[in-house]
């Protein structure tokens, strides 16, 4: 790995949560370590880095990605979401409430990618049907849940979102 | 700038999916329309929904240095001698060998056989075993300095299955009657051999430790984990320090299921030694591929059984022989190989029955715990059984089991009387009735006896029941004499210490909420204190479903205490007067149940002090082409005594479930000289939200009246049903029995054709294969290369 020490450091830009962020990183340095060190966002988690967990997950361009498959270079000018922007002004959002209520988070270190998966899936304004939404987040594994409690989350959160 | 393209995972369609039918579910939360009271949320879910909970790796401990652990890759050899590579230069980081530890080079648990580090000369026993250690102030130093080690050995000869094992970690026998004579006299006798392999926890949070010296010379390690005491006693013996010089706090935890309740001992003094020799903090933190390689799996298993029914239609014998992989070391198999022999027989009565046990080792890595803890392995074996006979016999399923499950009153083969909080044939009935187990057992039926030549798929149901023991096997709560603490601060809070760890199941919830039930308070008045060991006495471990009903009703007790304390120091109702009572501090300590004390060389007496109960059916479909098993539906009811947090119970279920479905389907871990090939989250698989099907879990209310709450244990006994029930619904689409575990399509498909069956599960196979890269070369704790090597050839399943 002696790239970690002959790659150029350069300056990237981009957003975060709405926020104008410069960090000085090595092109190939993954935006995950990025977040999570560099910008002491550590709501995103690493599972595997390989792919596999969604534990991860992050939405760039309003895009559903696994950030540790991502370089820094690549999301030069674009607009990254994690965890730590869903809730405003201190509040749960109603999908956070809606994980709250139904159980939908147990040990929790699946849960920040689940919420921006299920963010990708509310924004989409796909018919929040069971089988839709296990396709929504068939890319985030959860080992305590069974997967049954997030899936009332994200539904529950549809609907309130709609009688908003 | 133009981006070049992403790796973006396609949402689903807007158009109409398979089923269309929305999701209803009522809105008037938090009561969601239920019949109960949900309980309160969770304590610590706002932190966990906005990524402010701190996990290991999310800690930052300014000067830290990355720690990585150089391990053997022989499964069986003596160490030579430890190279370290002249061209590097070594004073860039710290190196530990067995050499550094202060303490005995020992991991406290119930052996001693296993070290911290193997020492030159030593004897490495399994792949993945840790013999040096390295931390540098960067990765890319540490990864440097990893390819710089070589381990010089001498490969002795492995033993990798346990059948031809001749070194044993334990043995026991249960026996009442005599199993033998009445199995003579038996009129049909079915028998039986099952073998089920590996499974993997798979947390989703790698294991992870940060070790942080002290001034006074003494080290405080924050970790993953569910055991503080556990870690707290390997440091004080193998670093050689006091009570008060080893500190052990738990981070947030990313699930455990077992997982991490004794390998982060070995975590914890590897990042410690080389914390002390540095003195600067270290971050030992796993990557998946590390953390599969290297740490405990479910305990493979081959169960010999023989079942004898006589001529009335009643079960007189059970013959049942049960024979563990313990793995290289003691670990905890001896108490995982007698859960296992307890359960063996499984929620029947019988007469006569003789259960032997033994657990063998293998130059394998060491097995430990795992949700279940040795029952599901045998309880499959068991519900094997029954199904099989419940065919011979051309009876129901349901209707055997309702004619054979335990009664108040029954027997258990340890002669332990079932006095109370029996619930077998509550969940058994609660599963078939909503299942329509009987209606649907007849329709799979009559579409198995209709099927044509051009069929594609078949569908079956299946039946399966389960006993599960609550708490410590036999004397094991009597020897922890557990303590459970609350105090009233001098500031006039309420505050809960324990060292009960939360890793999703709730303890943080329902400990103040049980609590403040009892002190008459609000749940938000009721605060609960870090689980640090200089802060928290030793509550024993969190484990064996052991924290609400044994734990919890401590807290209970402590609660009365102080409240009458507070009531007749006041003369006041507690609630309106605690605030200027303080401070004051109630100790509760452990006090045995009532009922026989167990009698560990004989093996008889009160196993445990009350069992839960848990009936599952599940609907698969099996692709007639492929093998391939899809599970439509799973209905779980389980007794768990007095329900505490329903949504919380509901969950531990709805999890355990899966995780059994997993176990039943799809989760094998391979094996090519005692290493498992199959180390990562890309070749080993585990049911995704496509995979599962929705789980419907039933809780049934048995109370149990030796805790002053009523609760059983709930965490476990889930898993203990799932896998046999699955198989059951294989064999009744069908109309095969696979005896090992996993049902892949392999062993369907062969077991359909007559073709070769794959080999067992959890035995290695012999020949070294071709590795790319070794683990040395990969990056390990701590390590983050940003794109990892391509799949293993070999690996994929
Ligand atoms: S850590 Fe990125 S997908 Fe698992
Ligand atoms: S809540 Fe633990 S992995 Fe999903």
């Amino acid at each position: 790995m002696g790239h970690y020490g002959e790659e150029r450091v350069v300056s990237f830009e981009f957003t975060v949560n709405g926020e104008r962020v410069v960090v000085e990183a090595t092109g190939t340095r993954r935006l995950l370590d990025v977040l999570r060190e560099d910008l002491n966002l550590t709501g995103t988690k690493e599972g595997c880095g390989e792919g596999e967990c969604g534990a991860c997950s992050v939405l760039i361009d309003g895009a559903l990605v696994d950030a540790c498959l991502v370089p820094v270079s690549q999301v030069t000018g674009a607009s990254v979401q994690t965890v730590e922007g869903e809730a405003q002004d201190g509040r749960l959002s109603i999908l956070q409430q809606a994980f709250l209520e139904t159980g939908g988070a147990q040990c929790g270190i699946c849960t920040p990618g689940m919420l921006i998966a299920g963010r990708a899936f509310l924004s989409s304004g796909t018919e929040p049907t069971d089988h839709n939404i296990r396709e929504a987040i068939a890319g985030n594994l959860c080992r305590c849940t069974g997967y049954t409690k997030i899936i009332d989350a994200i539904a529950l959160a549809a609907q309130r979102s709609a009688h908003q | 700038m133009e981006r070049p393209s992403l790796t973006v995972r396609t949402l689903p369609p807007s158009v109409a999916a398979p089923d269309t039918t929305p999701l209803v579910i009522p809105t008037d939360a938090p009561g969601l329309g239920r019949a109960r009271p949900v309980g309160p949320l969770r304590r610590e879910g706002p932190a966990k929904l906005t990524g402010e909970a701190k996990y290991a790796d999310d800690l930052v401990f300014p000067g830290a240095w990355f720690g990585a652990t150089i391990r053997s890759t022989q499964p069986h050899a003596r160490l030579i001698g430890i190279d370290l590579d002249d061209a590097f230069d070594w004073m860039r980081v710290v190196v530990v060998t067995a050499d550094d530890i202060p303490g005995e080079n020992i991991v406290s648990l119930i052996d001693d056989d296993q070290p911290v580090l193997v020492p030159v000369g030593g004897e490495i026993r399994h792949q993945a075993e840790a013999c040096v250690l390295l931390a540098a102030p960067d990765r890319a130093t540490l990864a440097e300095a990893k390819r710089r080690v070589t381990l010089r050995t001498e490969r002795l000869p492995a033993v990798f299955d346990p059948l031809e094992a001749d070194r044993e970690f334990a043995h026991y026998t249960v026996e009442r009657g005599d199993a033998a004579a009445a199995m003579e006299t038996a009129e049909l006798v079915i028998e039986g051999t099952y073998r089920v392999g590996h499974q993997e926890q798979l947390y989703i949070e790698n294991n992870a430790m940060i070790a942080v010296p002290r001034e006074d010379g003494g080290v405080t390690v924050h970790g993953s984990l569910q055991c503080p005491y556990y870690i707290h006693k390997a440091m004080k013996r193998a670093l050689n320090m006091g009570d008060e010089l080893a500190v052990v706090v738990q981070a947030e935890t990313g699930g455990g299921f077992g997982g991490k309740e004794e390998y982060p001992s070995i975590i914890a003094l590897h990042a410690s030694l080389l914390a002390l020799k540095l003195q600067k903090p270290v971050r030992m933190i796993y990557d998946r591929h590390e953390d599969i390689s290297a740490t405990t799996k479910r305990h493979p298993a081959v169960v010999v059984y023989r079942s004898g029914i006589s001529a009335t239609g009643e079960l007189v014998a059970q013959e049942i022989e049960v024979i563990m992989d313990g793995g290289a070391y003691c670990t905890l198999t001896p108490v995982v190989l007698s859960r296992g022999v307890l359960h063996a027989g499984g929620p029947y009565r019988c007469e006569n029955v003789r259960i032997t046990g033994r657990a063998m080792a293998t130059n394998t890595p060491p097995n430990g715990a795992f949700r279940g803890f040795g029952a599901p392995q045998t309880e499959f074996a068991a519900e094997m059984q029954i199904n099989r006979i419940a065919d011979a016999l051309d009876a129901s399923p349901l209707d055997l089991r309702r004619r054979w499950v335990y009664r108040e009153g029954d027997v258990t083969p340890t002669g332990q009387v079932l006095r109370e909080s029996v619930g077998g044939i509550e969940v058994l009935e609660a599963a078939a009735a909503e299942s329509a187990f009987d209606r649907t057992h007849a329709q799979t039926r009559a579409m198995r006896e209709g099927r044509t030549e051009g069929a594609r798929t078949a569908t079956g149901i299946g039946l399966a029941l389960a006993w599960h023991g609550a708490g410590f096997t036999g004397s094991g709560e009597v020897r922890l004499a557990s303590v459970a603490s609350l105090e009233l601060t001098d500031d006039g809070r309420i505050r809960i210490l324990t060292a009960s760890t939360e890793m999703g199941q709730g303890t943080k919830t329902i400990f103040p909420q049980l609590v403040a039930d009892a002190l008459g308070v609000d749940y938000d008045e009721v605060a609960i204190a870090p689980q640090d060991t200089s802060i928290v006495p030793d509550s024993g471990p969190t484990v064996a479903s052991r924290t609400a009903m044994v734990v919890g009703g401590l807290l209970i007790k402590a609660a009365e205490k102080l409240r009458a304390r507070v009531e007749s120091h006041t003369g006041r109702t507690f609630a309106e007067s605690y605030r200027d009572a303080g401070p004051m501090r109630i100790d509760e300590q452990f006090a045995p149940y009532p009922g026989e004390p167990f009698d560990d060389k004989r093996y008889t007496g009160d196993a445990y002090p009350a069992f839960g109960w848990a009936a599952a059916v599940a609907k698969v479909d099996v692709d007639l082409d492929t093998g391939e098993v899809a599970v439509r539906d799973c209905v779980s009811a389980n007794d768990i005594g007095r329900v505490i947090h329903p949504i919380m119970a509901e969950g531990q279920v709805e999890g355990g479930t899966l995780q059994a479905i997993g176990y039943a389907t799809i989760e094998e871990m391979k094996l090519v000289d005692g290493r498992y090939l199959n180390d990562r989250m890309a070749t080993y698989l585990i049911p995704t939200s496509l995979d599962a099907p929705r789980l419907k879990s039933i809780l049934v209310e048995k109370p149990y009246s030796g805790v002053p709450h009523g609760a059983k244990g709930i965490g476990e006994l889930p898993m203990d049903v799932g896998a046999p029930a699955v198989v059951a619904a294989i064999h009744d689409a069908i109309g095969v029995w696979i005896h090992d575990l996993p049902a892949t399509p392999e062993r369907i498909l062969a077991a359909m054709t007559g073709a070769p069956m794959p080999p067992p599960p959890g035995v290695s196979l012999e020949e070294p294969a071709p590795r790319t890269p070794p683990i040395e070369d990969l990056p390990a704790g701590g390590d983050k290369m940003p794109f990892r090597a391509p799949t293993d050839p070999g690996a994929e399943r």
